[in-house]
């Protein structure tokens, strides 16, 4: 029982960071149409920049405050890195697309993904202590534990909460109720669900549709930014291939809870995190893989409106 | 070009490359020229084997329009289908001839399996069903090690054998090891000009003015009496089953299934490049994107990289130093240059010219 409820928690926790990729995925999809399969890759590479940031800043041995500090720089510099190379993104390959045959972009978008991979590996081999001195471009890399990882509920305990749990599900929440709060309350959140909605009429309303789409973008990409961040100091370890299988299971998780639906994509989120986890426990961790997308087939073939169902209708 | 010559171009081609096995100096000759052993005789097969496999692609990207990101799976359906009647572990032992016939039916039947339920999703979600399919086989093949024997691939698997009368014949002015690869060579030709000739065939026949129909315009192709299910699942199906051929011939040619995570995503991409690059829907296309794609791999990227290397001396371990770690930068980059600039591909398929009569009246 005592197995089931850790397992869960764990499950909990990873979901967060799936929920938190997830979200760009369905904001994107909910206003284009296009699986952005870079999406993953963008969280990759802000991982990187979080990696190469701690290490630059030397937080790994600097004390208690000068870490928080850091830390939230660190998390703001991802975020922005991640927009921004988002939106650039958007701009240069995914715009000049818009009129083509609905393919096109996703074909771009996977050459996109392999290019940010790429561009992991090379990052992986620069010359950097973090980065293992650039010798092996390719193995995992160690992210300094920088939040302390001791059993709250005191050492022989045998249910473990730790600190890192916390941080990861509290600033997440956070972050997910500032969005909701930014879609429903906000001047520019009510432009993105028209937008979502209905283009066409959103144009003929006088909403600027392109400058929501990169307002999409953005927001996507700092959420993958903040996630990436989390993920670091969560997981403790990275690598360049990462971004490919943690975008599958978060676009799994969009898919889940309706693709184009917000809250859909947290649902969505935490459900991956717990069925991999239970998986692990009671399957095998080898299956993992092997289970996740089994679940989306299965999903996608009786269910391709998701738990939440959000409106789903083929646009002729 | 004259026409002529243009005319007759790929039967010239045909014809050097049926000869090309009693031909051994040419090795020798490339050998000399470029300083390295290209292994020119393995390459033309894995070219050929590989343009078989972008065929099956081609049949359901090109032609139907269903983007399909886990043709990997289908390929090792087929290399494993091989191994598990062709391998010593197994009671069957059906042989190469056996083998052959069996795989496509197999990798079909799976394409079928995949195909029925899923091919009425649209575009993206298929392709993402496609995509999970491809992982999800890579990683039960992976797994389930009392039948596939795991990472160590199920090996080794028989080589095709000559009739003895053409043995005999060959074994007069060629060594042995170049009889067992014209018999490869041979066969994996045949398979390729078989399923190009096939291919012409579709292109002008009535279920394959269907399927380019479809992916122009479903609705209006649907009005017309298409059944846009059946016509789209037989193309999948039919792919899947190319894929497993060429799965088949992969296996053989290496006489192992190779290791599980041979037939990842990366690779479903590597084909998909193919297409891109060389132009969906266009057979010539197909196969010069083939070329292209090995080449860079085989050819230009250990060339390049051995240059790089003389020249850096000192900083050769970096990973900038090894042109094999752009590969992807450039691949990808590929898929977006073309998307963007020339979705044809580099030989793009030909539209037939509209009839100016009709033309007219519409």
């Amino acid at each position: 029982m005592l197995t089931l409820a850790q397992q869960l928690w764990i499950g909990l926790t990873n979901g967060m960071v799936f929920a938190l990729i997830a979200l760009g995925y369905t904001m994107v999809y909910g206003i284009l149409e296009l699986i952005n399969f870079a999406h993953g890759d963008l969280f990759m590479l802000a991982s990187f920049l979080a990696l190469t940031l701690v290490g630059l800043l030397g937080l790994a041995t600097a004390s208690g405050p000068v870490v928080v500090v850091g830390l939230l720089g660190v998390v703001l510099a991802c975020a922005i890195f991640a927009a921004l190379i988002n939106r650039t993104v958007d701009r240069v390959v995914y715009r000049p697309l818009r009129n083509a045959p609905k393919l096109a972009p996703l074909v771009s978008a996977i050459g996109v993904s392999f290019v940010f991979q790429n561009l992991g590996l090379f990052w992986g081999g620069l010359p950097l202590d973090v980065m293992g001195g650039g010798l092996a471009a390719a193995a995992p890399k160690s992210f300094p534990d920088l939040i302390p990882s001791t059993n709250l509920l005191g050492d022989g305990a045998a249910f473990r909460i730790t600190a890192k749990d916390l941080v990861v599900i509290g600033s997440s929440l956070c972050v997910m109720v500032a969005l909701w709060l930014f879609v429903t309350r906000s001047r520019l959140g009510k432009a993105m669900r028209a937008t979502a909605q209905n283009p066409l009429a959103a144009r003929l309303m006088g909403i600027d549709v392109d400058r929501v789409i990169s307002a999409t973008f953005l927001i996507g990409g700092a959420l993958a930014g903040f996630a990436a961040v989390i993920y670091g100091l969560y997981v403790n370890t990275i690598k360049f291939q990462d971004g490919y299988q943690n975008g599958l299971y978060a676009f799994t998780a969009a898919v889940l809870g309706g693709i184009g639906n917000i809250p859909g994509a947290v649902v969505g989120g935490l459900v991956i995190g717990i069925v991999r986890a239970l998986s692990d426990q009671y399957i095998g961790a080898q299956w993992q893989q092997a289970v996740v997308f089994g679940m989306l087939i299965a999903l996608l073939v009786f269910r391709p409106q998701g738990l939440l169902g959000a409106n789903v209708r083929e646009k002729v | 070009m004259s026409p002529a010559l243009r005319r007759h171009a790929p039967l010239v081609l045909v014809a050097l490359l049926v000869l090309y096995p009693l031909l051994p100096f040419l090795d020798w000759a490339v050998t000399a020229i470029f300083g390295v052993r290209l292994q020119l005789d393995r390459q033309i097969i894995n070219v050929m084997i590989f343009a078989i496999l972008a065929l099956a692609l081609n049949l359901q990207v090109g032609y139907a329009g269903l983007l399909q990101l886990g043709i990997a799976a289908f390929f090792a359906i087929g290399a494993y289908t091989t191994g598990i009647l062709t391998v010593d572990k197994y009671p069957f032992q059906l042989g190469f001839a056996g083998a052959l016939l069996c795989a496509p039916v197999v990798a079909g039947l799976f394409g079928l399996l995949l195909g029925a339920p899923t091919i009425r999703l649209r575009g993206d979600y298929l392709a993402i069903v496609t995509l999970g399919f491809g992982e999800m086989t890579r990683v039960v093949i992976l797994n389930l090690e009392n039948i596939t024997d795991g990472p160590r691939g199920l090996n080794p698997i028989p080589e095709p054998v000559l009739p003895d009368w053409l043995r005999d014949g060959l074994d007069r002015f060629l060594p042995a090891d170049r009889i067992d690869l014209a018999a490869i060579h041979w066969i994996v030709l045949a398979a390729l000009v078989g399923l190009l000739i096939l291919m012409k065939n579709l292109e002008r026949s009535r279920a394959g003015r269907a399927l380019v129909a479809l992916r122009e315009d479903e609705l209006v192709s649907g009005c017309m009496g298409i059944d846009p299910a059946r016509t789209k699942l037989t193309a999948f199906a039919g792919g899947a089953a190319i894929a497993g051929l060429a799965g088949a011939l992969y296996a053989t040619n290496l006489r192992t299934t190779a290791e599980p995570n041979t037939y990842d995503f990366s690779y479903s991409i590597m084909v998909l490049c193919c297409l891109i690059i060389g132009g969906l829907g266009s057979l010539r296309g197909v196969v010069l994107g083939a070329l292209v794609l090995l080449s860079f791999d085989n050819l230009v990227s250990p060339l390049l990289t051995r240059a790089l290397q003389e020249q850096l001396g000192h900083d050769s371990t970096s990973v900038f130093a090894n042109f094999a770690n752009w590969r992807w930068l450039i691949f990808g980059g590929a898929l977006i240059l073309m998307m963007r600039f020339r979705p044809g591909g580099l030989w793009p398929a030909r539209k037939r010219e509209v009839d100016p009569a009709t033309k007219a009246d519409a």
